[in-house]
């Protein structure tokens, strides 16, 4: 059986799964649920300094459904801990102390002062915990008190910030990056100049995830009015997966670890993160859905994919994906595919075809010979897949590289070898292929 | 009205005890609730050139509606219905979607388990009939008056285009209550809560639509008369008529027509004044047979047993018909005819029966015979077109296997007269193609009285 023990940055837990900084870590009682269930680890909810914040006293959250109310993406507008930093402080040294094999990680958000850092990072360190995580991310009520996104969103500040608690703290520092700007590169060149240990994201999106028509205000609705929220759940976990992967090839900052959150729901989830460079997972919006329990199909199921495939540890894939990622422009243009209809598996739904003809390229029939039939019209086909986007049934039309012969769409025969667009006679600025 | 309690023959009203007859005979298909609604509505994929929208006679834009539904605007969704079927509240309830548009859908040549799609139009319908909205205008008044005999599906499906056309309708019904078969033939637990009469007030909301109950053409009126004032007619009116079994002591006390004792079970005010036999013989093979078998049983006959001299498969009766049969306890026995119905005393008290086949493509009796016992039997072998209430005018009306000969716009070898439901050749015995034919025979009698 596979090995899922984790190892990040020297801390070590039983699998890589934590629970994001968020209400499921809010308590002891929900953390002691959680580690009884088999998390890995948590990342405590969001400490702050002086007296707490507090949140608001109407609804929290919004969210978007898919069929039958599955939950895709959930919206909050919810502040880090509203408990007393005492009582924090004292749960957590009593938590690690009970669990010493799972990972205990606290995240921290301070105003932008040293001494504030200095202040908590003294605290924090005699709870026994495993390292800290700055929530650099928060992208309501904190950033307009400076802090949150509001660092986030300025790589100077990222670095200046994570310099100092490098500086005043031996413990691991793991920057937690906000998803609320332009080029997640910046941020976390700038963590990685600070010294982080490793980068943690996404976190939740800027988001309004809809809007009360009789009410005419934002939801969720506190008496009438409505604010911007952060964004999490399957909804977001593309725009995770980019970040994530755009970091671990980015020259700069290869090799820095990261901690991959945002819509893992699945096992599969999970390891598409970790295939990307992330050597641990959090979770959050899944466990809120579903509760503790899912950590055993996470786990059992990494665990068989694992056996499957023959990797005996988490580092025999973690980041195994990341040299497949590449830039549009080095994509092979002589590729070609054709989508192919099996007709056996068809239930002639017609959504591909009026996909295909409405919107795209008239390559999929819907009568042949007079009867109701849908066929792919290779002399169309472009190979681009909203068919099999859009098509109800799994494995039903797939995607079919030509290999030989003479692609029927363009008359051209077909090109083994590889050329991608800078070297191609339309790109102006094409480079001449190395003779 | 107890006859003979205690001997033979056993025919008895309140077998069963006050309660029972409520729940024996409420929503046999309970209605959505929205939840249920969104889930279903959620599984339709908006298919293209959807094959359900093909295979129910009135075409109507299933993928729509039900995305209407989906998106949280029932009442949209209801005009979508209403738009190609006025009726859509009640074929929701009566149509036999698993042949219809139900065993089109792709789900289920997908997983078995096709969109709920009568069920999702009843949950729409209901939802707009309840809100009581005007959903349609009618356009300007022309001025032109169509006669229209019959007050069932087809009649009302016609009368309520052309009203919408601008025209106006006078409907000429034998009955003392508009509806047809809907109001005196289908299955009590099918519609319930008297839907008959709260879809015909809907349809009427329009206006323009005048019903006289109580005139049966062939006496009160004429189709002379009604061609001479009226700019066109159509005839619904349906099958008067019922087949004679042509089997020895037909005439047997005890020995009745299904079709009237449906219609008398549908206007019963308390159905435990209702008289059923304790063991009762179904003959026939159709929904009529099927519909008179579950519900004596309901009434609480002991033992219902369905005669049909031929095979499963050759029964109109649909499968799931079928099936509901025998989940409420009624045996169906095939490949079985009546040779005499046996009586004493004047009441039939047994059935002979004699097992059958077939043989170079035709039906026989194969000689080898048993006796049923029987308190009641009932007749379900068919209706027929009685044309006899048409004649009198100076032409006559073509008929073809004994129906009204019609072309494709349901209109009849008259010029000015259109047919359509049951009374038409070639049709399906279907509220819902009753109803398309209402339609169809609407617009082309707009287009003619508009040229
Ligand atoms: C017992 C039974 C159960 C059925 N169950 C179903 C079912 O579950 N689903 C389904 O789709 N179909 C069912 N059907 C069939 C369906 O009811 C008919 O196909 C449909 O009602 C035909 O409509 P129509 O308008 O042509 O005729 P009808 O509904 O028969 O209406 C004819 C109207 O014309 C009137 N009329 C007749 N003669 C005259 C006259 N001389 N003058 C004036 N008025 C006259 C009658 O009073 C009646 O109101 C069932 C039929 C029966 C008998
Ligand atoms: C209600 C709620 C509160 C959150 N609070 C915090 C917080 O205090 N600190 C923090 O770093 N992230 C916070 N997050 C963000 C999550 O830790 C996580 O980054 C995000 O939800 C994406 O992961 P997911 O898709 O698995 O939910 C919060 C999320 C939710 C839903
Ligand atoms: S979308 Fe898929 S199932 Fe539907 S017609 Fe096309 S190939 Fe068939
Ligand atoms: S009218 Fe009948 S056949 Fe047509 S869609 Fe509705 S339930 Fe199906
Ligand atoms: S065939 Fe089924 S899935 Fe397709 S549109 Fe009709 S109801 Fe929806």
């Amino acid at each position: 059986m596979a090995d899922i023990s984790c190892n990040f940055l020297g801390i070590k837990s039983p699998n890589p799964y934590w629970l994001a900084s968020a209400p499921p870590t809010d308590k002891e009682y929900n953390v002691v649920r959680a580690f009884e269930a088999g998390w890995g680890g948590v990342v405590w909810k969001t400490l702050g300094e002086g007296d707490p914040v507090v949140n608001v006293n109407g609804p929290r959250y919004g969210a978007i459904h898919g069929p039958d109310r599955r939950l895709l993406g959930l919206n909050n507008i919810e502040l880090i801990t509203d408990r007393s930093l005492e009582i924090n402080l004292e749960e957590i040294t009593r938590v690690k102390k009970n669990w010493p094999d799972r990972a205990l990680i606290v995240s921290l958000m301070v105003p932008c002062e040293e001494q504030s850092w200095i202040d908590i990072l003294k605290r924090v360190e005699e709870t026994g915990c495993d390292g800290v995580e700055l929530n650099f991310g928060c992208p309501h009520g904190m950033s307009e008190r400076g802090m949150g996104a509001a660092v986030g969103q300025v790589p100077e500040y990222v670095e200046m910030v994570t310099r100092w608690c490098k500086t005043h703290s031996d413990l691991p520092v793991i920057v937690k990056l906000t998803p609320n700007i332009s080029d997640v590169r910046q941020s976390a060149r700038a963590a990685h100049r600070g010294g982080a240990d490793a980068v943690s994201l996404i976190n939740t999106i800027n988001s309004i995830v809809s809007v009360d028509l009789d009410a005419m205000a934002p939801n969720p609705t506190v008496d009438g009015k409505g604010t911007h929220g952060g964004y999490c759940g399957p909804a977001v976990k593309p725009i995770a997966l980019s970040m994530v992967s755009e970091i671990a090839r980015d020259s700069e900052t290869q090799g820095l670890p990261i901690s991959g959150i945002g819509g893992v729901t699945t096992w599969r989830d999970a390891a598409e993160f970790m295939v990307l460079g992330s050597g641990s997972v959090q979770v959050c919006t899944a466990a809120m859905t579903y509760g503790f329990k899912i950590i055993e199909e996470l786990n059992a199921g990494l665990s068989n994919w694992m056996d499957e495939k023959g990797y005996k540890t988490l580092d025999d894939f973690v980041g195994q994906a990341v040299p497949n990622v590449t830039d549009w422009q080095y994509l092979n243009l002589n590729y070609i595919a054709k989508a192919k209809i099996d007709q056996d598996a068809c239930i002639k739904c017609g959504r591909c075809h009026i996909a295909c003809e409405d919107t795209s390229h008239q390559a999929i029939t819907a009568t042949v010979d007079g009867a109701r039939m849908f066929e792919v019209i290779d002399e169309e086909c472009v190979g681009c897949n909203l068919c099999v986007s859009v098509c109800p049934i799994e494995n039903c039309i797939t995607m079919e590289q030509m290999t030989e012969g003479t692609d029927p769409r363009t008359d051209k025969p077909i090109d083994p070898s590889y050329a991608n667009w800078t070297t191609h006679p339309n790109n102006p600025s094409a480079v001449k292929a190395a003779e | 009205m107890t006859t003979n309690a205690g001997s033979r023959p056993d025919i008895q009203s309140n077998r069963l005890a006050e309660e029972d007859y409520s729940k024996n005979f409420g929503d046999i298909h309970p209605p959505l609730n929205t939840h249920e609604a969104l889930v279903e509505a959620d599984r339709c994929y908006f298919c293209y050139d959807a094959p359900c929208m093909v295979a129910c006679p009135t075409s109507i834009d299933i993928p729509m509606f039900i995305r209407q539904i989906s998106a949280d605007n029932p009442k949209g969704s209801a005009k979508t219905i209403f738009e190609e079927n006025i009726l859509g509240g009640m074929c929701a309830r009566v149509c036999p979607t698993e042949t219809l548009c139900e065993q089109a859908c792709v789900r289920e040549e997908a997983e078995g388990k096709p969109v709920k799609i009568g069920l999702l139009q009843r949950y729409a319908t209901d939802h707009l009939l309840e809100a009581g909205d005007k959903v349609f205008e009618r356009a300007a008044l022309t001025g032109k008056r169509i006669a229209v005999v019959g007050a069932g599906p087809a009649g009302l499906s016609c009368a309520h285009r052309l009203a919408m056309h601008g025209h106006d309708v006078v409907i000429y019904d034998a009955h003392e209550k508009a509806g047809g078969l809907n109001e005196y033939g289908i299955a009590a637990y099918k519609s319930v809560n008297d839907f008959a009469q709260r879809e015909v007030d809907f349809l009427l909301s329009i206006g323009g639509i005048t019903i006289q109950n109580g005139s049966r053409l062939g006496e009160e009126i004429s189709l002379a008369d009604l061609r001479q004032n009226f700019d066109a007619v159509f005839l619904g009116m349906g099958l008067a008529g019922v087949n004679s079994l042509r089997a020895e002591g037909e005439d047997l006390e005890g020995v009745v027509d299904a079709v009237s004792y449906i219609s008398d079970l549908r206007q019963s005010a308390d159905l435990s004044k209702l008289s059923v036999g304790r063991k009762v013989a179904v003959i026939g093979g159709g929904m009529t047979a099927v519909d008179a078998a579950v519900q004596s049983k309901l009434l609480g006959a002991d033992e219902v047993t369905i005669l049909y001299r031929r095979g499963q498969e050759q029964m109109n009766a649909s499968e799931y018909e079928q099936e509901l049969a025998q989940t409420k306890g009624v045996s169906i026995r095939h490949w079985v005819k009546p040779n005499k119905l046996i009586g004493e005393d004047g009441k039939v008290v047994a059935i002979e029966c004699e097992h059958t086949e077939t043989k170079d493509g035709s039906l026989v009796g194969t000689g080898e015979t048993f006796t049923l016992e029987a308190d009641m039997v009932f007749k379900a072998i068919g209706q027929n077109f009685v044309a006899a209430p048409l004649n009198g005018s100076a032409e006559a009306i073509e008929l073809e296997s004994g129906r009204i000969r019609v072309d494709e716009d349901r209109r009849t070898s008259l010029g000015d007269v259109w047919a359509g439901g049951d009374c038409i050749a070639g049709g399906e015995d279907l509220t819902v193609a009753a109803v398309e034919d209402g339609k169809v025979a609407a617009e082309a009698i707009n287009q003619v009285l508009s040229a």
